[in-house]
């Protein structure tokens, strides 16, 4: 292996950055200069705790979608677990335990994905969309399609808690950042996430354990999850059964805007937070200009449509001139 | 165009895939039967004549988006867009139809829009190259967002009765819709059974590279493919506006997972090349059966998603046997 990871790092040092840094960059610039409102202090701190359940559902996806996989039930498990939180919570439990529940029901998901697609061969898309129904479902009779409220006072305040400065959420979501990083360039499992993209059947064939691998990749998405209905259930101090669904799109979108590829096990980390931090400034930007979610998402399509022509273009022509 | 030779193997598939199919639809058929008899067992209301319509008509619904469906997958592509496309036509139609244009104007909107979203879709997978699903589920977020936006949080209901007829209506005592899924289900077996087209997309669905290698043009067929799904969107958007009579930006999205699911249960391979259309209309009428035992055994909606949700996934499970069945023979 060492040969070919070496090999690989040069690759990926010497490969061009993906076109949503400069698109990117623009957006940001134009932004702060055009868009009332968008530069105060109170605005960026904001854009901040925004980004910060977003990016946690970006991480993993970053590495499922390496995998040639993809997880449409992200954010209906994230809206189940945020329900079982706030449940518990409710009913008295402390927030280690609601937490505890609340990692346990994601874990539970992203195995059952993970199963579906490893061991069965399943599309993805399709197993994600049955148990995206079934999560959304499951999130409507607990809560018989009410928000869950009433949950005392620990939860908002752990959410506004400052550590040295920086928001408790935002910390969380750097920390899910860190340890995803560890995991996919020091750790075997992230040798697997690369080595299963890129042909999971030599893998299999040389006997090692890809299906473990496998279910371990969506696994880790479900436990982040999880962790993440702390920051969702947080953030209102109540949870709402459909609130997350849809975020799956602002996540999916985030990864391909920083350059994942859905064909070979091939994707880095920083361009999916350039695209989570691209997705916030431009959802907030709206915001600020008064338009309305429906178009902000119709504005990601489009912007996802650019970057995606003009990354093909640049490769077309790196292809011409190699 | 396909040798000659080709041509002549892939009608030899032809007739040894009758053969194969014949069982599989009577499986189905059976399984049909005994959904029924369940239902009528747990339910008095379900035989009378209105519920049976009732549930001939949600089928039709859920066959003309399932039919569009089923011929992308059989292209080897997928289409996660159909609900969201039924939406926007169906809301585009509304407004068309409420501004006083006449209703024949709202029809040619929505299967315009309908179209041209699938040309969109087409575009998409073909000359970007991007994973179909991937492409069609950026476009049902699209299409949603802008029916979210012509709506802006209203409904537009109130069709003149002439247009209500092509949801409602009957003909001899047969309710319209159903001569709309029968008229489907002809023009598209007929469609992939007897014309080179149909061939050629089975072909393309099997192994696209060896298509391309025999000279279909893979790329003009995808598109026509992902056109035609849009097209059925259209058209199950007329009928579904002209049934509940009202049109709101939230009307398709409960349809996209029984309508995933009708096409599986119908035994259309999700691999591509592998399935028919007339499979197509048994899983979308046990769909419907399920969606209206549902309401019959009065298991209250908030179970719908998921209920949806668990035979979704034991449809992928129907093909994944399938699949290990044909790996076996093949």
């Amino acid at each position: 292996m060492p040969v070919s990871a070496s090999s690989r790092s040069v690759e990926r040092l010497a490969r061009p950055l993906p076109a949503i840094l400069p698109i990117g960059l623009l957006l940001v610039a134009g932004a702060f200069f055009a868009v009332n409102g968008f530069a105060s202090a109170r605005n960026l701190a904001n854009l901040g705790l925004q980004a910060s359940i977003l990016l946690m559902l970006a991480m993993p996806m970053t590495l499922i979608i390496m995998s040639e996989g993809l997880d449409l039930s992200a954010g209906a498990v994230l809206s189940l677990c945020s329900v079982v939180m706030a449940e518990s919570l409710a009913g008295g439990h402390g927030i280690a335990s609601a937490l505890a529940a609340s990692i346990a029901v994601g874990l539970a998901f992203g195995v059952a994905n993970g199963a579906m697609v490893s061991l069965l061969a399943l599309p993805p898309f399709v197993v994600t969309l049955g148990t995206l129904g079934i999560a959304e479902g499951a999130s409507l009779v607990l809560t018989e399609g009410n928000a869950v409220s009433g949950l005392g006072s620990g939860i908002a305040t752990l959410y506004a808690l400052d550590v040295f400065g920086v928001p408790f959420p935002l910390l969380v979501a750097l920390a899910t950042w860190l340890a995803t990083y560890l995991l996919l360039h020091y750790t075997r499992f992230g040798t697997y996430v690369f080595a299963i993209g890129g042909n999971r059947d030599a893998l299999v064939l040389a006997g090692a354990p890809a299906w473990a691998y496998h279910i371990a990749i969506y696994a880790f998405g479900g436990l982040v999850s999880g962790v993440a209905a702390l920051l969702l259930t947080g953030r209102m101090n109540a949870a709402h059964p459909t609130v997350a669904i849809g975020m799956e799109f602002d996540a999916i979108a985030a990864v391909v805007l920083g350059g994942t590829s859905f064909e070979r096990g091939d994707g880095r980390l920083l361009g999916t937070v350039l695209g989570v931090a691209t997705i916030t400034v431009l959802r907030n930007a709206l915001d600020l200009l008064g338009v309305e979610s429906s178009l902000q998402v119709v504005s990601i399509g489009a912007l996802i449509l650019l970057v995606i022509v003009i990354d093909s273009l640049r490769k077309s022509r790196r292809v011409q001139t190699a | 165009m396909m040798s000659g030779a080709a041509a002549v193997r892939l009608r030899g598939q032809w007739r040894h895939r009758l053969a194969g199919d014949a069982g599989a639809l009577a499986l189905r058929a059976a399984l049909i039967l005994l959904i029924g008899f369940l239902l009528a067992l747990a339910s008095d209301a379900f035989l009378s004549t209105a519920n049976v319509l009732n549930v001939l008509r949600q089928a039709s619904l859920i066959f003309l988006l399932a039919a569009g469906l089923t011929l992308v997958i059989l292209c080897g592509g997928f289409d996660l867009s159909v609900a969201a496309n039924l939406t926007l036509s169906a809301c585009l139609a509304a407004g068309v139809i409420k501004s006083g244009l006449p209703p024949w104007l709202g029809v040619a909107t929505a299967l315009a829009c309908g179209t041209a979203a699938g040309a969109v879709n087409g575009l998409a997978v073909t000359l970007l190259r991007l994973p179909p699903f991937l492409a069609t589920y950026a476009m049902l977020w699209i299409l949603q967002g802008l029916a979210f936006h012509y709506m802006g949080g209203q409904e537009i209901f109130g069709f003149p009765p002439g247009f209500r007829a092509l949801g409602t209506g009957f003909l001899f005592g047969v309710p319209v819709p159903v001569y709309l899924m029968a008229a489907v289900l002809v023009a598209a077996t007929v469609f992939l059974r007897a014309t080179n087209f149909g061939q050629e997309i089975y072909a393309i669905g099997a192994n696209p590279e060896a298509a391309r290698l025999s000279g279909i043009p893979v790329r003009r067929r995808q598109m026509l493919v992902y056109m035609l799904s849009g097209l059925m969107s259209g058209l199950a958007a007329v009928v579904f506006l002209a049934r509940v009579n009202a049109a709101d930006s939230g009307m398709g999205e409960p349809l996209l997972l029984p309508v995933i699911a009708a096409v599986l249960i119908g035994g259309t391979s999700l691999f591509g090349g592998v399935g028919s259309v007339m499979g197509t209309v048994l899983g979308a009428i046990i769909l419907a059966l399920v969606i209206n035992g549902m309401n019959l055994l009065d298991i209250r909606a908030q179970w719908q998603p998921l209920v949806v949700g668990v035979v979704l996934l034991a449809a992928v499970m129907v093909d994944l046997v399938g699949r290990g069945r044909r790996e076996r023979i093949g």
